[in-house]
């Protein structure tokens, strides 16, 4: 304890958590309070307007539970449940780009001139997020004057296919592929592509050359030495790429959608959104923001723990 | 005499074999080149069609958008969209609050975070390590839990439709002082122990040598910090109301709340809502694409 003490009354620990001050008031204010907070309310039912009611576990109770309607289980909440549907059919995207951006790397891992202006145009859409993005393809994907079912018509009666242009954005089936061909777009040559390409830049020639010596072919190399060897990579990426999944949706359903149509396009972030801002419904939002924290705590530990032995280091 | 002979012209056959397959190896690299050229421009032009798609309606008369048949080219070229967009909400006043809490949430990020950074890279104080683990726990936890209790304390403060909301929460960062701790970790020692004999304090060590020398990563931290901010919309949209406190993103929103149809009007003011953005990108991109390659190194 005197050693404890001693320790840091030195001038050296005295000036560590004076370097450390500001942004620590900052992360208790801003980060570590709220999550303790948000706990809290999680318990209560609180309008804002009038004084907070504890209601225990009630609110996690019309979250997840479920109770009997006719002979029928039925979910308390099922626009919750089809939300987190939802949720997970857009984060399907995650593999979609990893695949894209790991191509997109691997053309760009050659030393051609003019490599750079590649570069800077791939990376171009993923600078460009924003509400601005989604009012551009808000337009591209207008079922009858967009861009892309104009490309489309054209090809269908190019090979004079009889078929309907898909709705996009205004038919439930056809809107969540159109936003995650935006996230398509918006993904492939970004972050992650630079990822990609800083691994495949660090794998070492010899092994290649071996694997030749070995009578491997292309295909067989990229399996057996490329995989292998950016699968860190590939791990940060989809560590990363399932935590942000969780949490996305809300900007494209808030501009494009607004989650329709008939909460197609909702995800549990716009759901939140929702409950706390515009029917001020504070605690059970911050419930549903909580079993979202344990899901993402709990699903990046498994992926820790089982998808970390898939990777060689 | 024989055997020399045998020798000089299996020499010759080797070297003609030996041409042969650089030949074939040469022609074989431009084929990969000249089809490695042809992938890469295929993905660069459906990577730019959609923006020049937006360049071009941004241009168009109004009914020309409203056609079956594709017109890249717009006639006439409408300049006046941009103008008519410009004037339809106080455009001018969203780009100057943009441009201010930008400013303001890169200098405040870049400064705590480097500071924290250094005392967590470099002095020793009891708990260091646990409280560096507690900043990386929190990168996990979703924007959701932490902004309603951050909305209720900016409401109970009294500053819902302040720069005081828009900047304050914005100023502390895990993620940059991790990324900014992991490069000072690999800078050399040695410069700071001659400083240490020459009896700099621990500050005048941070800031006349620490700082300097790690200009490649505090530039990455910038532009990055830089556009996040451009780009944040769901906590402007909550903590503002008034029109004079709206952001870019913001604006733009309501402007579409506007002009719902009216997409050559819609374009034009994207565009110009994307623009500095494009433009600090193109600056400072060799320091965004190597700091995305620094925030991944692990350890």
């Amino acid at each position: 304890m005197k050693d404890f003490l001693s320790k840091i009354g030195s001038n050296e620990s005295v000036a560590g958590y004076l370097f450390i001050l500001p942004n620590f008031l900052g992360f208790l204010v801003f980060t570590f309070s709220p999550v303790i907070v948000s706990l809290c309310l999680s318990f209560v039912d609180w309008d804002i307007l009038t004084p907070p009611k504890f209601v225990g576990l009630a609110n996690f109770v019309a979250l997840l539970g479920f109770h009997r309607e006719g002979g029928v289980i039925v979910a308390n909440d099922p626009l919750f449940w089809k939300y987190i549907g939802n949720t997970l059919f857009f984060m399907l995207n995650i593999p979609i780009c990893m695949a894209g951006a790991l191509v997109v790397a691997m053309v760009m891992n050659q030393k051609l001139k003019g490599i750079v202006i590649f570069r800077t145009i791939f990376f171009l859409p993923s600078i460009c997020a924003g509400v601005a993005l989604c009012l551009l393809w808000k337009w591209i994907l207008n079922p009858d004057y967009g861009l892309l079912n104009q490309i489309l018509g054209a090809v269908f009666s190019l090979f004079h296919i009889n078929a309907a242009l898909p709705g996009w954005l205004s038919n439930p089936a056809w809107a969540k592929p159109g936003i995650m061909l935006m996230g398509f777009w918006g993904a492939i040559g970004g972050m992650n592509m630079i990822l990609y390409l800083a691994a495949l830049q660090g794998v070492p020639k010899e092994l290649y050359e071996a694997a030749e010596i070995d009578g491997a072919n292309g295909w067989r190399k990229f399996w057996a030495v490329t995989m292998p060897f950016i699968s860190p990579t590939t791990f940060f990426i989809a560590i990363m790429g399932v935590i942000n999944g969780f949490q996305s949706g809300f900007m494209q359903a808030y501009v494009m959608t607004e989650g329709g149509p008939a909460g197609a396009t909702t995800t549990i972030d716009y759901y939140i959104y929702n409950n706390a801002y515009q029917w001020l419904h504070m605690g059970y939002a911050s419930a549903i923001a909580w079993f979202l924290f344990i899901v993402i705590f709990l699903v990046t530990l498994v992926n820790w723990r089982f998808g970390g032995k898939l990777v060689h280091y | 005499m024989a055997v020399v002979e045998e020798v000089a012209i299996s020499q010759q056959e080797f070297s003609e074999g030996y041409i042969l397959a650089r030949k074939r190896k040469a022609a074989r690299d431009i084929t990969i080149k000249t089809l490695t050229y042809i992938a890469l421009s295929v993905i660069g032009v459906s990577m730019l069609i959609p923006l020049l798609w937006m360049l071009s309606t941004s241009l168009k008369e109004p009914g020309a958008v409203f056609s079956s048949s594709m017109q890249w080219i717009p006639n006439p070229v409408v300049w006046q969209n941009y103008v008519e967009a410009w004037n339809a909400q106080p455009f001018g006043r969203f780009y100057l609050n943009s441009i201010f809490v930008g400013a303001m949430v890169t200098i405040g990020q870049v400064v705590t975070s480097s500071m924290a950074a250094y005392a967590f890279a470099r002095l020793e104080f009891p708990g260091r390590d646990k409280l560096f683990f507690a900043y990386l726990a929190t990168m996990m936890i979703p924007g959701a839990v932490t902004m309603i209790p951050q909305f209720i304390l900016v409401r109970k403060l009294n500053w819902v439709d302040t720069y005081w909301a828009l900047i304050l929460p914005g100023l502390f960062s895990a993620f940059g002082t991790f990324m900014l701790r992991q490069f000072f970790m690999t800078l050399p020692r040695d410069l700071e122990e001659a400083a240490k004999i020459d009896g700099c304090s621990l500050f005048g060590i941070y800031w006349k040598i620490i700082m300097p020398l790690s200009m490649p990563a505090l530039a990455t931290l910038t532009t990055m910090t830089f556009m996040g901010s451009w780009n944040n919309f769901m906590w402007p949209l909550i903590v503002t109301n008034s029109l004079e406190m709206k952001t870019l993103p913001i604006g733009l929103q309501a402007f579409q709340g506007q002009f719902s149809v009216e997409w050559t009007l819609l374009m034009a003011a994207s565009l110009f809502t994307l623009l500095p953005v494009i433009v600090v990108f193109l600056a400072g991109q060799r320091y965004f694409v190597e700091g995305i390659q620094m925030g991944a190194i692990k350890g």
